[in-house]
């Protein structure tokens, strides 16, 4: 093939790069291994992951829930994981079909009217919310609470360090372990309430009560939501007023897989939709009349407008969002309802028993839904670590992790995956200590 | 009783899945609740709790899910399916192997606020993806953590932001330009303004390269933090004064920030480090084979030199004790830009990728996939106009200058390859180039499929003289023709709605 196109080595090739820089040795990279050879090399990496291989009750932005078998099976079809971003609609309608589907799912569950095709995940989707809420409504202080997930509230830091927004910390009742916006801090320069809910102690905040005293200061009231699942039993962000929605969608059958790739959700207000980051799908007809779909309102969007975008995001997590969409949809209206209800009631049960052990409390008062801090009679951290050690249970998240201050407290996360042995094995472990 | 008329096949029709929803249906089974019930009100209060019973929300069968999406399925071209020779996008074949490796439980199961002694094989893989990518790019320091192309390079302009005002102090205020060449991709400026940068453009020469007195002029005001450049540029060549173009940059106090998105056509045979660059950013989504998935996810390492290594992202995966350890203690880190890992799922398909194809079979891949750009661009100049007569790099770009005679344009030749089993090329980019068609085959193609290629795009040149109208009106072959979007986008219609049944069954 060389000769055909009239060169006689492969050096030829790359005769347009200056010799100085053409590299002389080889890659310092190790020789190819068999398809044999490098399972097994993964194989054994895996099995040092001893925290995959035992019962888990960590939650705090990952989740371990139920995925239905045919979600990977699905998304393997090369249709589906060997294609691009459907800039070509004549070659792409599944594709596009299904993040239309998504959009949609995406706007029942969050009761909003506007949802895009995806975002890299919860955190920089609500990173994506704070630049969208000072473009709409070109304040610049934005209120968060400190019951955000430690790492959503980084991220968001980064992203607004260069865009003159104001990022102020919101107050937190110690005994309901709910948000508090102080009254003289919302003010006519503020542009939005940022909470999260359920929050990151896993209480459920009253979004209503929030979304009233940010409208009464023509601010905007921004929704996180870490565990989508809530979705299926909590009264929907939208319907409590909220004006954009995020969340992360790990939860709708994606393995927690280290951190990712997980989905983001964003949704907002039809008015706002002009405004909003990333892909859209929309419907199209062609000149038969026949119904198909298109990427659309593509004028915000950076390809066109440069600098001036609402966002730079270009790939998402098409695939991702797929697998989503075909959990949302194999589990159906009653199956969500039914794991909502599952993990509120396994979590209800874990909290109970933990909470009558000798020295252990939970020291918020608020509803929950499948997540709760547990106050230990002794550092948090050492104690999971022999329980890890002793009774191979991974038991949750020592919060000193995010925060110094909470030496002895720990997040329990309980799912419909965690059967009740590993509830009650959980708390022998917790007594036996 | 009127006799049953056969029509399209519902493969070809398949509603959304909402116009499928039939009360009652169902598609799972949860185990039964294994603990005692308590009243649901006692949990939670009714104020807080949905009012709405999910409305809307599908109710189907398992096998109702199957079909549904098998059949959507078809209507998507696929790499498996065949040649994709979207420029820049570097759609090569996506190993099954990789995806096995993605799927082992200790991976796919393993929490990411797992104890570092609970994950010493997933921070091993982190590890030592790094260090090849280090090699690969000859840029020491990195982070796994952006989570595409754009992502690294909002990261990787941050961190030019972060060293300049660590250097400059005050004075850094001074320096908020950052220049861009006409030919560059859009994500490249809106990275930059989310840094506080204003965007200059930096114009290309006649041929194809960026023109030397242009970035001098530019950078002689002394305001200029930086430049952003893709090389091989879009236009598919290399840009042979790099080392100039780093020199003039660095020599006017700013830094060079490369789009790693053309990669493919380097890796194993020359590294940005060598060449000047201060910062990159990969896509494992192209070079390293990890799948598009129809929009991702991706992943967009950031590779940067020893001097900017200390302004990455927060948490490092270092090398500590007898293993690796996650490292928080970066005082002058410009932050994290996403929660936990980065898309991990992705490092494991990268990483696979590389020890599949070790030392050798990277430069290998690297020469097939220039080769394949290269025989195209000579099966190609006879019927098309080639703006540029360097020779390309690992993408060719053509333009529909003859064709555009017969009142036939880029769009009309990338729809009527659609017909030809092809999926069309990138068109209308880079802006620079007027109805641009910009080719990648890249290294998984063979000689047989180049050639049908060729030919397609041979025959469509005659078509475009012959029978001009036959390519107008392209695609003929799929289930819908061209869409009206201008429509679309006029009135949006971005989700389905229950009353909306009637008017889009």
């Amino acid at each position: 093939m060389l000769r055909s196109v009239g060169l006689e080595s492969p050096e030829e090739l790359f005769s347009t790069i200056p010799a100085d820089i053409l590299l002389t040795d080889r890659l310092n990279v190790p020789d190819a291994l068999s398809e044999m050879e490098l399972l097994a090399r993964f194989e054994s990496l895996a099995a040092q992951n001893a925290a995959a291989l035992r019962p888990s009750f960590l939650g705090a932005g990952a989740y371990t829930h139920y995925s239905p078998t045919i979600i990977d099976s699905l998304i393997q079809r090369s249709e589906f994981f060997t294609a691009y971003t459907p800039y070509q609609p004549e070659v792409s309608q599944g594709t596009l079909q299904a993040i239309f589907e998504f959009q949609t799912l995406v706007c029942q569950l969050t009761g909003m009217e506007v949802a895009n095709a995806s975002m890299y995940d919860g955190s920089t989707a609500l990173a994506e919310a704070v630049l969208m809420a000072e473009r709409v409504t070109r304040r610049n202080k934005v209120i968060v609470s400190p019951a955000l997930h430690p790492e959503y509230l980084h991220v968001a830091e980064t992203y607004v360090a260069h865009a003159g927004i104001e990022l102020q910390q919101g107050g937190f009742d110690e005994r309901t372990g709910l948000s508090t916006f102080d009254d003289a801090a919302v003010d006519d320069k503020t542009a939005a309430l940022v909470v999260q809910s359920p929050n990151f102690f896993g209480c459920v905040e009253d979004l209503a009560v929030l979304a009233e005293r940010a409208h009464r200061a023509g601010a905007l009231l921004v929704v996180c939501v870490t565990e989508a699942i809530s979705l299926g039993l909590l009264k929907s962000p939208g319907a409590c007023g909220a004006d954009i929605v995020v969340a992360e969608g790990q939860s709708f059958g994606v393995p927690v897989s280290f951190g990712g790739p997980y989905v983001g959700l964003f949704a907002t207000r039809e008015r706002y939709a002009r405004q909003i980051p990333g892909r859209l799908v929309g419907v199209a007809y062609d000149r038969e009349g026949r119904r198909g779909f298109v990427l659309t309102l593509a004028t915000r969007e950076q390809h066109i407008r440069r600098e001036k975008a609402t966002s730079n995001i270009c790939t998402n997590e098409g695939l991702i969002a797929l697998a989503a969409t075909i959990y949302l949809e194999t589990m159906g209206r009653r199956g969500l309802q039914e794991v909502a209800a599952q993990c509120a009631q396994k979590a209800a049960y874990a909290a109970r028993k933990i909470g009558e052990l000798e020295g252990f409390s939970l020291p918020y008062s608020a509803p929950r839904f499948n997540e709760f801090v547990v106050r230990a009679p002794a550092a948090a951290e050492g104690l999971l670590e022999r329980i890890a050690d002793e009774h191979n249970i991974t038991g949750g998240l020592a919060l000193s992790r995010y925060s110094p201050a909470r030496a002895n407290d720990f997040l329990v996360c309980v799912t419909e995956t965690n059967r009740r042995s590993e509830i009650d094995a959980l708390v022998a472990a917790l007594k036996s200590i | 009783m009127t006799t049953p008329k056969a029509t399209t096949h519902v493969t070809q029709n398949e509603a959304l899945i909402f116009e499928r929803s039939q009360t009652g249906r169902c598609g799972y089974r949860l185990p039964a609740l294994d603990v005692d019930e308590t009243p649901i009100d006692e949990l939670i209060p009714s104020n807080l709790r949905r009012d709405d019973d999910l409305a809307g929300v599908p109710e189907v069968s398992e096998p109702d899910v199957v079909r549904h999406f098998t059949r959507i399925s078809t209507w998507n071209y696929n790499i498996d399916l065949g040649m994709y020779p979207l420029g820049s996008c570097t759609m090569k074949y996506n190993s099954r192997l990789n995806e096995r490796v993605a799927r082992i439980a200790g991976f796919a199961n393993l929490h990411p606020l797992a104890s570092e002694r609970d994950a010493q094989g997933a921070l091993e893989v982190i590890y030592e993806l790094q260090q090849h990518l280090a090699e690969i790019t000859g840029l020491p320091g990195i982070s796994l953590q952006p989570a595409a192309g754009a992502h690294g390079e909002m990261t990787g302009v941050m961190i030019i932001r972060a060293y300049l005002d660590a250097r400059d102090g005050e004075a850094s205020s001074k320096r908020r330009v950052m220049l861009i060449p006409d030919s560059a991709h859009g994500t490249n400026p809106a990275s930059a303004h989310l840094s506080g940068f204003t965007v200059k453009t930096v114009r290309s020469t006649p041929e194809g390269q960026t023109d030397l007195d242009a970035l001098r002029d530019l950078c002689s005001a002394g305001d200029v933090a930086g430049l952003m450049l893709t090389n091989p540029n879009t236009v598919g060549l290399f840009e042979k004064n790099i080392r100039e173009i780093c020199r003039i940059v660095h020599d006017a106090g700013g830094l060079v920030y490369m789009d790693g998105a053309n990669m493919n056509a380097l890796v194993g045979w020359a590294r940005p480090g060598d060449m000047g660059v201060d910062v990159i950013h990969l896509n494992l989504h192209k070079t390293f084979s990890t799948p598009h998935g129809g929009g991702g996810p991706g992943s967009g390492p950031c590779c940067c030199t020893k001097e900017l290594e200390p302004f990455l992202p927060v948490p490092r995966v270092v090398r500590g004790g007898d293993g690796f350890k996650v490292d928080y203690d970066q005082p002058e880190s410009i932050g994290r830009v996403k929660a936990f890992y980065g898309n991990f799922g992705m490092h494991l398909r990268a990483l696979a990728y590389i020890l599949t194809h070790g030392r050798d079979g990277l430069r290998e891949a690297t020469e097939a996939a220039v080769l394949n750009a290269r025989v195209i661009a000579e099966g190609l100049t006879s019927d098309y106009e080639r703006p540029f007569s360097d020779p390309p790099m690992h993408e060719v770009v053509f333009t529909d200058k003859r064709q555009g005679r017969k009142g036939v344009n880029t769009l009309d030749i990338a729809k009527r390859l659609i017909d030809y089993g092809f999926h069309p090329m990138t068109i209308y980019f880079p802006l620079i180039v007027q109805g641009a068609m910009l080719i990648e085959p890249t290294e998984s193609v063979g000689r047989q499929e180049i050639q049908q290629f060729v030919e397609a795009m041979r025959a469509i040149a005659r078509e475009a003289q012959e029978d001009p109208e036959l390519v107008r009106t392209a695609p003929h072959t799929t289930k819908i023709g061209r869409l009206d979007e201008a429509a679309a986008a006029r009135k949006p219609i971005l989700r389905w709605k229950p009353e909306e049944k009637s008017a889009t069954a």
